[in-house]
């Protein structure tokens, strides 16, 4: 295959026989964690600053204004100020305030967002763990970070931020079914779990082509169950600035404040490069049947240049979503998830289950 | 509900919100249609709209006449003491006693630009000019006087 040149594989390999020749191998594996993990907090840090700057210049966009433009050149250096601005703010004490469960809120959202990030293919070889049950892996931790905000909501000792957890409580536990369901279409179409398994399964071509029309049933409910699950807008009931201030995180200030909302952006990062992953065929270039020239050519751009293109794509499309849809009641949002979404999902299953079957997909 | 009804409400459901996004698809690809000015950077053309209260003025003509008799009633409907009107009493040619207008003094650091006194000046002498940067680093510059020296009322010929 032609994007051996790109496979990172053998750089990853050849960094864990280096570190073996110099040192114990449970040394070498400890050393291989620390570099791992620090390549996740960087990676971390500048895609919360890229993706908070990218928000407020498409939000600026579509509201026909400017955006931030004012520091650095078009603005970049924006969200950089924001971060300093934040960290060098002070921590306000809460009153009454559960403070263990207070200060541990952040850091149970922030580590739910480093777990799944592990379990995402950035390119060939270029992935942290590849669980032989990845996409069951990340349909629980995904749903892990509920346990945050609620605790959040709760050690506020504050009704705003309770009610706004109780909201995504409920919000995030009607919703996990329907991205569960849409990512296990996936399933049934390429017969594995494992995450590099589902990427090589459309080596041929990406699973909302050769899927029909289910696969595209599939991804657009996977794009709205996963935008209610990161409490984005129209979903944004959680933190709705209207009626609850800032939901959730209202009494948070400073760095604390902070990782929320630096998760919130990583979390967008994370369910738009699931999705493409599972539908759009993660770091695999774009191939059509048997134009070997085309799909030649399409083979020598990076995979990395594939990936992060189809998530920032995503990412574009969530935030689209945000700025043009007003908020949902919570019965509403209910209505959409319990009679809406899931009836069509298992519907969808099943027809994904019989084409899986009878062999019609490509 | 039956199923058809089921289906047709999603149908117009996604077909609305189809609609929805492609209004804002449309704005966020057309960067020309941005309404937000970039301040400093404009203020040679800087084209402020009818009827914006910056401060109040008193226009002069060339000769440099107002249309202030000084007959104090935007004095007395500034809210908040903004306005002073100074007048003097001379005789004129044919002997009566006339009111004219010695300072008009206007402290716009205490306006809260209602525009009570513009909607109620019976000669329409004081209207609303357009600056709007007011930053001084001495508040003393903020009180202002509106008649400029040596200027006189503009009468009316009959």
């Amino acid at each position: 295959m032609a994007f051996n040149i790109y496979d990172f594989s053998t750089l990853t390999q050849s960094i864990d026989q280096g570190l073996n020749k110099v040192m114990s191998p449970g040394l070498a594996t400890f050393t291989e964690f620390v570099i791992v993990g620090v390549a996740f907090l960087a990676f971390y840090a500048l895609a919360g600053l890229f993706l908070v700057y990218a928000e407020r210049k498409v939000c600026a966009l579509i509201q026909i204004r400017r955006g931030p433009n004012r520091v650095g050149p078009f603005g970049i250096m924006q969200t950089l100020a924001d971060g300093i601005k934040l960290f060098l703010k002070e921590l306000i004490p809460i009153n009454k305030a559960d403070q263990f469960l207070f200060r541990i809120a952040p850091y149970i959202v922030t580590i739910c967002a480093f777990m799944t990030l592990a379990a995402i293919p950035f390119s060939k070889g270029l992935h942290a763990i590849d669980f032989n049950i990845g996409v069951f892996y990340l349909i629980a931790i995904s749903s892990l970070s509920v346990i945050g905000v609620l605790l959040a909501g709760w050690a506020s000792n504050s009704k705003y931020p309770l009610i706004g957890a109780m909201r995504s409580g409920a919000q995030i536990v009607s919703y996990e079914l329907s991205v569960g369901f849409s990512m296990l279409t996936i399933v049934v179409f390429s017969g594995t779990m494992q995450i590099s398994g589902i990427v090589e399964s459309q080596a041929d071509g990406w699973w909302i082509f050769k899927g029909h029309i289910p696969a595209i049933i599939s991804f657009i409910i996977y794009l709205i169950a996963a935008t209610a699950e990161i409490n984005r807008g129209p979903f944004d009931l959680a933190e709705a600035e209207s009626e609850l201030t800032a939901g959730f995180h209202t009494e948070y200030s400073g760095i604390r404040f902070a990782f929320f909302y630096l998760a919130e952006y990583v979390n967008m990062f994370i369910v738009s490069a699931i999705a493409a992953t599972l539908f759009l065929g993660g770091w695999m270039p774009f191939h059509i049947g048997h134009w070997a020239a085309f799909n030649h050519i399409m083979d020598f751009i990076p995979p990395l240049i594939w990936f992060f293109g189809k998530t920032g794509f995503l990412i574009f499309v969530i935030m689209w979503f945000k700025w043009t849809f007003p908020r949902l009641r919570i019965d509403q949002l209910l209505t959409l998830e319990w009679k809406y979404l899931l009836p069509i999902n298992l519907v969808n299953i099943v027809v994904v289950a019989f084409l899986v079957l009878m062999g019609w997909h490509f | 509900m039956s199923i058809v009804e089921y289906i047709k409400s999603i149908y117009n459901g996604v077909k609305s919100l189809c609609i929805g996004l492609s209004v804002t698809g449309k704005y966020f690809i057309s960067p020309k249609e941005i309404v937000t000015n970039p301040y400093p950077e404009n203020r040679a053309k800087l084209k402020m709209f009818e009827g914006y209260k910056g401060e109040v003025v008193m226009p002069h003509d060339e000769n440099n006449q107002h249309l202030c008799t000084g007959c104090g009633i935007c004095q007395m409907n500034c809210p908040n003491g903004s306005i002073e009107v100074l007048v003097s009493k001379i005789e004129n040619a044919e002997g009566k006693t006339e009111r004219v207008l010695d300072k008009h003094i206007y402290h716009l650091d205490m306006c809260t630009f209602c525009g009570l006194c513009v909607k109620t000046c019976p000669s329409k002498a004081i209207v609303w000019g357009e600056t709007f940067e007011h930053a001084v680093f001495d508040r003393r510059k903020l009180v202002k006087q509106l008649n400029k020296p040596g200027s006189s009322l503009k009468k009316e010929k009959k």
